[in-house]
C-alpha cells in the first residue's frame, strides 16, 4: 500500500502554519500601528553649523547661561542644590544632573533644548508660551553674542566633561534618560534613586515619604504616574520601546512623555538595561536552548533507529 | 483468602500479589493495535507527554507562585523569572505546552472526524475525548488568570460576564462566580484552586475514562476496515508477525509513538527557547489594572473560533449560538447518520466537502476572532459564524443521504 504519511504531514503542517500566520504576524500587523525607526537621526532638528569651544562654553554654563541655577553638574563640583522631591515640587520633575548629558544625549537635541525646550522635547501641545503655558525649563535667550555660537560652545563644554560615549553604561543611560520619571522596581530603581537598605525603619519610611512626595509632583506634572518599566521589554518589545523613545508622539499621539533625545548608542544601552530587568535570563536561555536542542535531536535519532529495528519484523 | 506460596524471586513475589505479568500483557504486550495506521495515531502519546510536561512544570511553578492579587504578578515575573534557578524555563515550558497541547488536541479531533473514529462502538471514546477538551479549556482559562496581568484580568472580566445571560441580566450569577463585583482576591483564589486541584483531578479521571473507552472497540485504523483481533493476534503470537494485521502496543507501536514524540519534542523545545511569544501574550506582562482597559482584548488562539461565533451577533443570539458551538461537537456520533465508518475521502462528496469546509471555516473563525471586529473582518466573521451553524444543522441531512459503501 502507498505510504500516505508524507502527504498527511504536509496537510497538517500547512493548516498549522496558516493558522499561526493569521493569528500572530498578520493579526498583530493589523492591530498595531507600524512605526519605522529613523535610527535616532532627529531629522526634524536643525543641523549644527558652528563649532563649539568648550572653555567659552564653561563660562556660559556656569555664568550667563544660568544652567547651574537649576541643574547640578557633579563632575564639575556642582552638587544638587535641593533634594529631588524638593526640586520636583518646584519644577514638576527633578532637573537632570548634566555631568554625562554630553555623552548620552544627541548634540542636535542638546542645541535645540537649550534654545527651545518644548520644541526639542516635543511637548508643544502641553507648553504653548503664547497661551502662557511656560515650560519649566527657561530657554536660553543669548548672552549678547551670536546665540548659535554660544549654544554650540555650551554643548561642547557638556561633551568635554562627560564620559566617552563608549563608556556609557546601561544604568547610566537609563537613569539619565528615563529614571527621573519611571521606576523599575525589579532593579530596585525608584524615581529618586536606588533605595538603600536602612537599618532603622524610620529612615526607610522617611525615604518612602520623600519618594511619595516626588511621585505626587510628577503626577501633577505628567497627568499620571509614569509606569514602572520592569517588564516593558516583554510587554512592549524592543521595537516599540525604541521608536517610542525616539518620538513618543509617533506611537501615542498627545502623550505627556517628552522626547528624551538619546543617541542611538545610548538607546541601545537603555534597551539593555530593560532587558536586564525584564528578560534577565536571556543569555542562559540561549545557552541551555542549544544544549536541549542537541539532546532532543539525539533522542529523536535513537527513537527512529529503535522504531526501524522493531518494525523490521512487522512487514 | 488466596493461596500464597514461598516466592522464588522478586518477580514471583510481586506476581502473586499484583499479577504484574498479567497486567503487563493486558496493558502493553498483548494490547493489540492495527498495523494500518499512520503517525496521526501517535497524537495520543504526544498528548500524554505534553500533559506530563504541564504537570511537572506546574508543580515547580506552584512552589513559588503566590495566589494573591498583590503578589501574583511579581511572584511570576520577578520570583520565578529572575530569582528561582530555571524558574524561567519551567514557566516557558508550561506556557508553551499549554498552547501546543491545544494544537495537538485539534489535530487529534480532526483525525477522529476524518477517519470516522467516533462511530460503531467508539462513541464513548469521542464523548470522553470531548469532555477532556472541555476540561482542558477550563484548565487553560483558569491558568491564564494566575499571572494576574492585564489580559488575565480583562479576559476574566469578559468571560465571567457571559454568565449574566445577556438580556436575562443575571448579575447575581456573575457576582456569585467572581465572589465580588469585579475580578479580585476571591476570584483569583478560586481560579487558583480550580487550576491546581479540581480540574487537574478531573482531567486525570477523564484520561482514565478515555483509555478505558478504547479498550473494547479497539483503536480505529486508516482504512476503516473491521479487524478480527482474536484471529489476528493469534496469528501474531504463533510467529507470523509479518502476516498479522495487528501488532503489540509495546514495543511495536510504542517505538513508532516514541519516534513521533521525538520529532514533536524538537518542534516543542524550539518554541520554548526561540519562539515562545505566541503563547505568552505581551499584554499580559502589564500588571492587572481595573481602570485601564487594553485596546484589544482577545482570548488565546485556541478559543478564538468559538469567540467569533459569539461576537458577530447581538448578545442574546450570540450567547445561544456560542452555547451551541460549545456542546455540538460532543453529539457528533449521533448527528452523523451515515452507515459508513470509513475515512472522509471515501464517504462521498457531501461529507468530504463538509469536513474540509469545517476545518477551513474554523481557521477563518480563529483568524477573525483575533482581528478587530471592523469593516471586512466583521462581515467575514458573520458569514463564517453562520456557515459554522448551518454546517452542523446540515450534517444529519447530508449523512443520512449517504449511500453505504
Amino acid at each position: 500500500m502507498k505510504n500516505k504519511e508524507p502527504i498527511i504531514l504536509i496537510v497538517v503542517v500547512f493548516f498549522a502554519l496558516l493558522t499561526y500566520y493569521l493569528v500572530e504576524p498578520y493579526a498583530h500587523s493589523v492591530m498595531h500601528k507600524h512605526v519605522e525607526s529613523e535610527g535616532f537621526s532627529y531629522a526634524d532638528l536643525p543641523t549644527i553649523e558652528k563649532k563649539g569651544d568648550a572653555t567659552r562654553g564653561q563660562e556660559l554654563v556656569m555664568g550667563a547661561g544660568a544652567c547651574v541655577g537649576c541643574h547640578s553638574i557633579e563632575v564639575a563640583g556642582m552638587p544638587a542644590a535641593m533634594e529631588p522631591q524638593m526640586a520636583a515640587a518646584s519644577y514638576g520633575v527633578n532637573p537632570p544632573d548634566l555631568s554625562n548629558a554630553g555623552a548620552i544625549f544627541d548634540a542636535k537635541f542638546l542645541v535645540d533644548i537649550i534654545k527651545n525646550p518644548a520644541h526639542a522635547l516635543m511637548v508643544e501641545h502641553k507648553f504653548d508660551a503664547e497661551k502662557g503655558q511656560m515650560h519649566p525649563m527657561v530657554p536660553f535667550y543669548g548672552a549678547g553674542g551670536d546665540i548659535d555660537q554660544e549654544i554650540a560652545d555650551m554643548v561642547a563644554y557638556l561633551q568635554s566633561i562627560a564620559v566617552k560615549p563608549e563608556e556609557v553604561t546601561p544604568t547610566m543611560a537609563f537613569e539619565n534618560a528615563c529614571g527621573r520619571c519611571h521606576a523599575v522596581s525589579y532593579e530596585n530603581w525608584t524615581q529618586i534613586g536606588i533605595k538603600p537598605s536602612f537599618k532603622d525603619k524610620k529612615d526607610s519610611l522617611a525615604f518612602d515619604i520623600k519618594l511619595l512626595e516626588y511621585q505626587d509632583s510628577i503626577k501633577a506634572y505628567m497627568g499620571k504616574l509614569p509606569p514602572d518599566l520592569s517588564m516593558y521589554i516583554r510587554s512592549r518589545g524592543e521595537h516599540y520601546i525604541n521608536t517610542f523613545m525616539e518620538n513618543p508622539q509617533s506611537q501615542l499621539e498627545g502623550t505627556a512623555m517628552p522626547r528624551v533625545g538619546v543617541t542611538a548608542e545610548s538607546a541601545e544601552k537603555v534597551i539593555e538595561y530593560l532587558e536586564d530587568a525584564g528578560d534577565t535570563k536571556r543569555h542562559e536561555r540561549e545557552e541551555i536552548g542549544m544544549n536541549v536542542m542537541i539532546y532532543i535531536v539525539i533522542f529523536a535519532i535513537f527513537a527512529f533507529l529503535w522504531k526501524k529495528q522493531v518494525w523490521r519484523d512487522l512487514h | 483468602m488466596a493461596h500464597f506460596t514461598k516466592a522464588t524471586s522478586v518477580k514471583d513475589w510481586l506476581n502473586q500479589r499484583l499479577a504484574i505479568e498479567k497486567v503487563e500483557k493486558v496493558m502493553a504486550s498483548e494490547y493489540w493495535i492495527p498495523k494500518n495506521i499512520n503517525f496521526l495515531w501517535a497524537m495520543g502519546m504526544i498528548l500524554v507527554v505534553t500533559f506530563v510536561l504541564l504537570l511537572v512544570s506546574g508543580i515547580f511553578l506552584l512552589m513559588y507562585y503566590v495566589p494573591t492579587v498583590d503578589e501574583a504578578f511579581d511572584s511570576v515575573n520577578y520570583t520565578i523569572m529572575r530569582e528561582v534557578d530555571f524558574g524561567w524555563l519551567w514557566r516557558h515550558v508550561h506556557g508553551v505546552a499549554a498552547s501546543v497541547v491545544f494544537l495537538i488536541i485539534y489535530i487529534h479531533m480532526f483525525t477522529g472526524i476524518y477517519y470516522g473514529s467516533y462511530k460503531k462502538g467508539r462513541e464513548m471514546i469521542w464523548i470522553s475525548g470531548m469532555l477532556l477538551f472541555v476540561a482542558f479549556s477550563a484548565e487553560a482559562f483558569s491558568g491564564y488568570m494566575l499571572p494576574w496581568g492585564q489580559m488575565s484580568y480583562w479576559a476574566g472580566m469578559v468571560i465571567t460576564n457571559l454568565f449574566s445571560g445577556g438580556s436575562l441580566h443575571a448579575n447575581f450569577l456573575v457576582e456569585w462566580i467572581r465572589g465580588d463585583y469585579v475580578p479580585a482576591q476571591a476570584f483569583l483564589g478560586r481560579f487558583f484552586m480550580l487550576h491546581v486541584l479540581l480540574i487537574p483531578v478531573a482531567i486525570m479521571g477523564l484520561i482514565g475514562l478515555h483509555f478505558a473507552a478504547l479498550r473494547i472497540p479497539h483503536v480505529n485504523n486508516q482504512d476503516g476496515g473491521e479487524i478480527d483481533f482474536d484471529v489476528e493476534s493469534k496469528k501474531y503470537l504463533d510467529g507470523d508477525k509479518a502476516g498479522s494485521k495487528v501488532m503489540r502496543f509495546a514495543n511495536d507501536f510504542m517505538s513508532k509513538d516514541m519516534m513521533v514524540v521525538g520529532i514533536f519534542l524538537i518542534f516543542f523545545f524550539y518554541l520554548v527557547f526561540y519562539n515562545y511569544g505566541f503563547a505568552m501574550d505581551a499584554v499580559n506582562f502589564d500588571p492587572a489594572d481595573g481602570l485601564k482597559t487594553p485596546t484589544h482584548i482577545y482570548p488565546e488562539w485556541y478559543f478564538l473560533w468559538s469567540y467569533e461565533i459569539l461576537r458577530p451577533f447581538n448578545i442574546d443570539l450570540g450567547l445561544v449560538l456560542f452555547g451551541f458551538a460549545q456542546v455540538i461537537f460532543v453529539f457528533l456520533p449521533f448527528i452523523d447518520r451515515s452507515p459508513n465508518s470509513i475515512p472522509a475521502n471515501r464517504r462521498g462528496t457531501a461529507f468530504k466537502v463538509w469536513f474540509w469546509l469545517m476545518l477551513s471555516n474554523m481557521i477563518v473563525l480563529t483568524a477573525m476572532g483575533k482581528l478587530p471586529p471592523e469593516g471586512m473582518f466583521s462581515a467575514i466573521g458573520l458569514v463564517s459564524a453562520i456557515l459554522f451553524i448551518v454546517q452542523w444543522l446540515a450534517l444529519p441531512i447530508i449523512t443520512s443521504m449517504e449511500k453505504k459503501v
